[in-house]
C-alpha cells in the first residue's frame, strides 16, 4: 500500500462491508422496474423498423395499422411535423423521413391497447423502398465517390446540424492530438515497433431492456418514467424537442436493470414514446425485446488502430503515434467521442516525451455506436500494453521491470497536462505482479512454448489509467445535494446522483452518516426524480462516488454545523468542543453523551424561534475543460490498476481458459469494501467476455446473432479465480480519500489475455475476440495481416 | 388473438382460475394477466434464466412454458417464497454478501438457488456455478453470487 492508513476509529463506517440499500427489495422481486410499471389508461408502443440497410422510402401505408380494433395511434414522420433531430451532432431524426440508413432506423410507430396488438399492427403498415448502394465498410466510407451517408440536402440554412443540412462527405467527427515532437522521438529510438489493431463490436446486455413510459398531464406537462443516466440533460433535450420550457418536463428513473454507459444518450424510441402519448393523450409504454435490444440499442465502438511506438535501450518511452478509424454507424452518438478518452490512454498511461494520435469517426450503414464502461479505453490499453510487451521483449527487459521504469509517480504532470495528485500505479504494477508470482511464471512458460503437449499456460500483465475524479466534459461536473432531518432523527438524503445498481446511494448514505455519526439504517435516499433532486451531470465517466460523494459530505457537514452551532450554548461550550457520535451530540474531549439527535432536533423545531436542519450543497470537482488541442487537468483525480491474468490455452481447439486473474487496483481509499469488490469482479468478468466469448456479429449492416444464444456472454462456471488488492493512495480531494472505480476493472482484461496467450504459446494476436477459432487459426500463421489504418488529412 | 382455454392450478399455494390463450408463455400470464412482475423477461427464449420459477418443485424458464401446462400443478414465483424459510435464508445471504447489483437477475437467481438447495442442501462451489450457468448476471461477475448460495447452503444446512 503507498501510504498506510492510521487506523480509525473502531466505529467508522468507511472500509466496511456494507449490502446495498436497495438488495432486500430486489432480492424479494419487489422492486418495480420500468417493465413492471402499469399505469390506469397506459397504451403500449412499438416500433417498426427498416428491412433494409440504405434505401429511400418511397411510400408508407398505415391505413390497416390504423383500422385495426384496439390500436390507438399509428405515427410516421409526416404527423410530426415540428420533429427535431436528436444526438450528439443532430443528425437522427427520430421518425425517418425519406430515407433508412441502417436495419434499425424507425420508419412508424404504433400505440395500442396491448403489446401484442401494437406487435401485430405493425406487421400490417406497408414500406416501399428503393434500395441505395450500402457502406458497410469503415475504409470504404472514406473512398473517393463513397456513397454519401447524409448526403448535403438542398434549401438548408447555414448553421444547421448534420440532420437537417448533411454533409458533403461522410466523416462524422475527427480529433487530432500531439505533444511533444513525434519526430524528435522517433530519431531518439533504439526500437520502434508499428502494428495495426482491430477491436470488435460488442453491446451492454443489460439484462432489463430498454424502456420508458411517456405521459402528459392536462396541462401539457410531460412525465416520463426513464433508465436514463442523465435525467437532467435528458429534461433540456426533451423540452427541446417538444418546443416547451424544461421546468415542464419532469423525469422519474425507476430502478434500472443495468446500464453501463447504454443510457447516457437520448434515443428515437424515448422520442416517438413522447410523441404517441402526446397522440393518444394517454401514457404509452415501450419496451424493448430483447431481438430489439441487440438491434436497436448502442454498441461499443469498433475501432482501427495503427500504433507506432519506440523507447531506448535502457527501456525509457521515446513516442507514441496513433491513427484510428472508428465506425460511427448512420448516425452520431457519444462513440464518436470515444477518442478524447483514448488519447489520455496513448498520452498519459506511461511517462512519455512525444506522443501524436489522428483519427476520424466515419459514418456507414452500420448500427451506430455509443458510449459503454471504459469508453474506448479498452481499445487503446488492449493496443498500447500489446506494443509495451513487444518492446519488453525487443529490448531483453522483462514486462514488468519495462512498465515500472515509465510508470508515473505521485506529482508527476503528462504531456497532456494531467496531473497526479495522487498515484498508486507503481504500487499496483508490484503488487499484481507479487501476488500472482508473476516474473517466474512468466519465465517458466516461456521456456515451456516449445515443449510438447496439447495444453499451454501463459500469464499476462497489463494496466490503465482512467479518470478517477469526475471528467470536465460538460460545463459543469458537479452535483447537488439536499440534506433533511427530520423530529425522529432521520436523515433523507437527496442527491441528483443516480443509483443504475453500481450502489451509489449506498456508498452515499455512508458518507452522510459517517459525518453525522449515525448508523446507516438512519438514512434514506431520494434519488430518482427531478421534480425533487438537485442537478447533477450523469452517471458516467465514474464519477458518482467522488463527484456526489464529495457533495454529500458537504452537505452533512453543513448540517452538522448548524446542529452544534445551536447546541453549543446550550451545554456552555464552543460548536468546536462538540461532536456528532452514536446517534447524539457528544463533548468531543471526553465523548460524554450530552443529548440524542431526534430529540435535539425537536428542541429546535418546536423553539420560539423555529427552526429546521435541511441543508443543501453543490460541488464542483477543481477540474478543468481542455483546450482546442484536449490538454488540461481535465479530471480532479486519477485511477490505476494493473492485472496479471493467467490462462491455458487448447493448441488442439485455440480454446483459451481464463484461470486466474490478480489485480491490484488504486481506488483512493476503500469506502464500501462489498460494493467495491462488486464493482471490481463484474468488471473484470466484463473484460473477459470483451476479449473471449463477445462478439456482435455484423455483417453488411445486418446482426448476425441478435440474442444469448450466439452472443456468448461469460456465464457463471466461466468465471476465473479472482484476487483483488486496493492500493490506498488517499487522495486530497477525493471523499474521504477515495476515487472513482466503476470503468477500470473491464479496461486493461483483453490487453492482460492478449499477453497471457502469447506468453503461453508465442503467438501475439492484434484482434478481438479470442475465440477457439481466432486463436486456432493464429497458432497456424493462418489470420490474415490487418491492413493498416487509413490516414486522413485533415 | 387465439381462442382462450380455462385453467385451474395453484399459484404461490392459492387456487388459480384463469382463462390464458394458447400461444401465452407463463411469463406472459404471470406478468400481464396476474400482476406477478417479480419474475422477469430477460430474453423469452430461454437463455438468461431472469424468468425462471418453480413447477412442481422443479426450476423452469417460464418463457419457455405454455400457460395452458400449468393446468393442475404448483406454480411458485419469487413472491410466493415470501414466508419459505429456506428462500429466505437464501435471499438474507445475497444481500449481506453483495450479491445483487442491478437487482434483474436476482429473482431468478434466489428460485434457482432454491431449487438447487431443496437437492443439494450443502453445495459447494462448483455445483453452485453449474447450478445457476443457466441465469446471465451483467452486473456481478457472478463470484458473489455463488458465494451466497454456498454460505446459504451452510445455514438452511444448520437448520435441518
Amino acid at each position: 500500500m503507498s501510504e498506510v492508513l492510521q487506523s480509525t476509529a473502531p466505529s467508522t463506517l468507511i472500509g466496511q462491508r456494507i449490502p446495498k440499500l436497495d438488495a432486500p427489495d430486489k432480492a424479494a422481486g419487489r422492486t418495480r422496474y420500468v417493465h413492471d410499471i402499469q399505469l390506469p389508461g397506459q397504451l403500449y408502443g412499438a416500433i417498426l423498423r427498416s428491412e433494409r440497410v440504405h434505401a429511400r422510402i418511397l411510400r408508407i401505408d398505415t391505413s390497416k395499422a390504423r383500422a385495426l380494433p384496439g390500436v390507438s395511434a399509428v405515427i410516421t414522420a409526416a404527423d410530426i411535423p415540428d420533429q427535431r433531430p436528436i444526438g450528439v451532432v443532430k443528425d437522427n431524426l427520430p421518425l425517418k423521413t425519406d430515407r433508412v440508413r441502417s436495419l434499425r432506423d424507425e420508419i412508424a410507430a404504433v400505440a395500442a391497447e396491448s403489446e401484442e396488438l401494437a406487435r401485430h399492427a405493425l406487421t400490417l403498415i406497408e414500406v416501399e423502398y428503393e434500395d441505395l448502394s450500402a457502406v458497410t465498410d469503415a475504409a470504404d466510407s472514406l473512398l473517393p465517390g463513397a456513397m454519401l451517408i447524409h448526403p448535403p440536402i438542398a434549401g438548408a440554412k447555414s448553421g444547421d446540424p448534420v440532420g437537417l443540412a448533411g454533409r458533403d462527405d461522410n466523416i462524422a467527427m475527427r480529433f487530432d492530438y500531439v505533444h511533444g515532437d513525434v519526430g524528435q522521438g522517433e530519431a531518439e529510438s533504439d526500437v520502434i515497433v508499428e502494428d495495426t489493431f482491430y477491436l470488435h463490436y460488442v453491446t451492454h446486455c443489460c439484462m432489463g431492456v430498454s424502456g420508458v413510459i411517456a405521459e402528459f398531464d392536462a396541462k401539457g406537462n410531460l412525465l416520463l418514467y426513464s433508465n436514463t443516466q442523465v435525467p437532467f440533460l435528458h429534461k433540456r433535450e426533451f423540452a427541446e424537442y417538444l418546443h416547451i420550457d424544461p421546468s415542464r418536463v419532469r423525469i422519474i428513473q425507476p430502478p434500472i436493470g443495468g446500464g453501463f454507459g447504454s443510457k447516457l444518450d437520448i434515443y428515437p424510441f424515448e422520442v416517438i414514446c413522447v410523441y404517441l402519448a402526446r397522440a393518444t393523450g394517454r401514457p404509452v409504454r415501450m419496451v424493448y425485446t430483447r431481438e430489439e435490444e441487440f438491434m436497436a440499442s448502442p454498441t461499443r465502438q469498433p475501432v482501427r488502430l495503427t500504433l507506432r511506438s519506440g523507447c531506448k535501450k535502457d527501456g525509457t518511452l521515446t513516442f507514441r503515434s496513433v491513427h484510428t478509424l472508428h465506425d460511427n454507424g448512420a448516425y452520431t452518438s457519444w462513440g464518436a467521442t470515444t477518442p478524447v478518452v483514448m488519447m489520455q490512454a496513448f498520452a498519459s498511461l506511461y511517462r512519455l516525451p512525444h506522443c501524436e494520435y489522428h483519427t476520424v469517426a466515419v459514418y456507414s450503414n452500420n448500427p451506430y455506436a455509443g458510449s459503454f464502461r471504459g469508453y474506448g479505453n479498452l481499445q487503446a490499453t488492449f493496443a498500447i500494453e500489446s506494443h509495451m510487451e513487444k518492446m519488453a521483449a525487443a529490448i531483453g527487459m522483462d514486462p514488468l521491470a519495462f512498465r515500472l521504469k515509465n510508470a508515473h509517480v505521485k506529482g508527476e504532470e503528462t504531456g497532456q497536462g494531467n496531473i497526479f495528485r495522487s498515484c498508486g500505479f507503481q504500487d499496483c504494477l508490484k503488487i499484481a505482479a507479487e501476488r500472482s508470482d508473476f516474473l517466474h511464471k512468466w519465465r517458466e512458460y516461456t521456456g515451456k512454448q516449445k515443449e510438447p503437449g496439447r495444453f499451454k499456460r501463459g500469464v499476462g500483465l497489463a494496466a490503465m489509467l482512467h479518470v478517477g475524479g469526475g471528467a470536465k466534459i460538460y460545463q459543469s461536473d458537479g452535483c447537488g445535494t439536499i440534506i433533511k432531518i427530520d423530529d425522529f432523527g432521520h436523515v433523507t438524503l437527496i442527491t441528483g446522483a443516480s443509483e443504475i445498481g453500481q450502489g451509489s446511494e449506498t456508498v452515499l448514505a455512508q458518507l452522510v452518516c459517517e459525518e453525522l455519526g449515525l448508523p446507516i439504517s438512519a438514512v434514506s435516499v431520494v434519488n430518482n426524480d427531478t421534480e425533487i433532486t438537485p442537478w447533477d451531470v450523469g452517471v458516467h465517466a465514474s464519477r458518482t462516488t467522488f463527484v456526489a460523494g464529495n457533495s454529500a459530505i458537504g452537505a452533512a457537514r453543513k448540517a452538522k454545523d448548524k446542529i452544534l452551532e445551536a447546541a453549543a450554548p446550550r451545554f456552555a461550550c464552543a460548536p468546536e468542543d462538540l461532536d456528532m457520535k452514536g446517534g447524539g451530540i457528544v463533548r468531543k474531549a471526553t465523548g460524554e453523551m450530552l443529548t440524542n439527535l431526534p430529540r435535539f432536533i425537536r428542541s429546535l423545531h418546536f423553539a420560539q424561534q423555529s427552526d429546521l436542519v435541511i441543508t443543501t450543497n453543490y460541488y464542483e470537482p477543481p477540474s478543468v475543460h481542455f483546450d482546442k488541442g484536449y490538454k488540461g487537468d481535465i479530471s480532479a483525480a486519477y485511477s490505476w490498476a494493473a492485472q496479471v491474468v493467467e490462462v491455458e490455452v487448447d493448441l488442439d481447439t485455440g480454446a483459451v481458459r481464463l484461470v486466474k486473474v490478480t489485480g491490484a487496483h488504486d481506488v483512493g481509499r476503500v469506502l464500501n469494501r462489498l460494493g467495491l469488490e462488486g464493482q471490481i469482479e463484474g468488471g473484470v468478468v466484463m473484460g473477459q467476455g470483451y476479449a473471449l466469448t463477445e462478439d456482435l456479429q455484423v455483417e453488411g449492416g445486418k446482426i448476425r446473432n441478435p440474442n444469448f444464444r450466439d452472443y456468448k456472454l461469460v456465464t457463471a462456471p466461466e468465471v476465473p479465480q479472482m484476487d483483488i488488492s486496493f492500493v490506498e493512495s488517499m487522495d486530497g480531494e477525493g471523499p474521504q480519500g477515495a476515487k472513482g472505480v466503476g470503468e477500470a476493472p473491464a479496461i486493461s482484461m483483453a490487453a492482460a489475455i492478449a499477453n497471457a496467450i502469447e506468453n503461453a504459446t508465442g503467438v501475439r494476436i492484434t484482434s478481438l475476440p479470442f475465440t477457439p477459432e481466432r486463436v486456432y487459426r493464429a497458432l497456424h500463421g493462418a489470420l490474415p495481416e490487418l491492413p493498416t489504418t487509413p490516414k486522413v488529412a485533415a | 388473438m387465439s381462442a382462450t382455454t380455462e385453467i385451474v392450478f395453484m399459484l404461490n399455494g392459492a387456487e388459480r382460475r384463469v382463462g390464458v390463450p394458447s400461444t401465452m408463455s407463463t411469463l406472459e400470464m404471470l406478468r400481464d394477466m396476474l400482476g406477478f412482475t417479480g419474475t422477469k423477461y430477460g430474453c423469452g427464449e430461454g437463455e438468461c434464466g431472469a424468468c425462471t420459477i418453480l413447477v412442481d418443485g422443479a426450476s423452469v424458464n417460464s418463457c419457455l412454458m405454455f400457460a395452458v401446462d400449468c393446468a393442475g400443478r404448483q406454480v411458485t414465483t419469487i413472491e410466493g417464497l415470501a414466508n419459505d424459510p429456506c428462500a429466505r435464508v437464501v435471499q438474507d445471504s445475497f444481500v449481506k454478501h453483495g450479491a445483487v447489483q442491478c437487482g434483474f437477475c436476482t429473482p431468478g437467481m434466489v428460485v434457482q438457488s432454491v431449487h438447487l438447495l431443496a437437492t443439494h442442501p450443502h453445495p459447494d462451489e462448483l455445483s453452485a456455478q453449474r447450478a445457476i450457468e443457466g441465469n446471465i448476471c451483467r452486473c456481478t461477475g457472478y463470484k458473489k453470487i455463488v458465494d451466497a448460495i454456498v454460505d446459504a447452503g451452510c445455514a438452511v444446512g444448520d437448520r435441518s
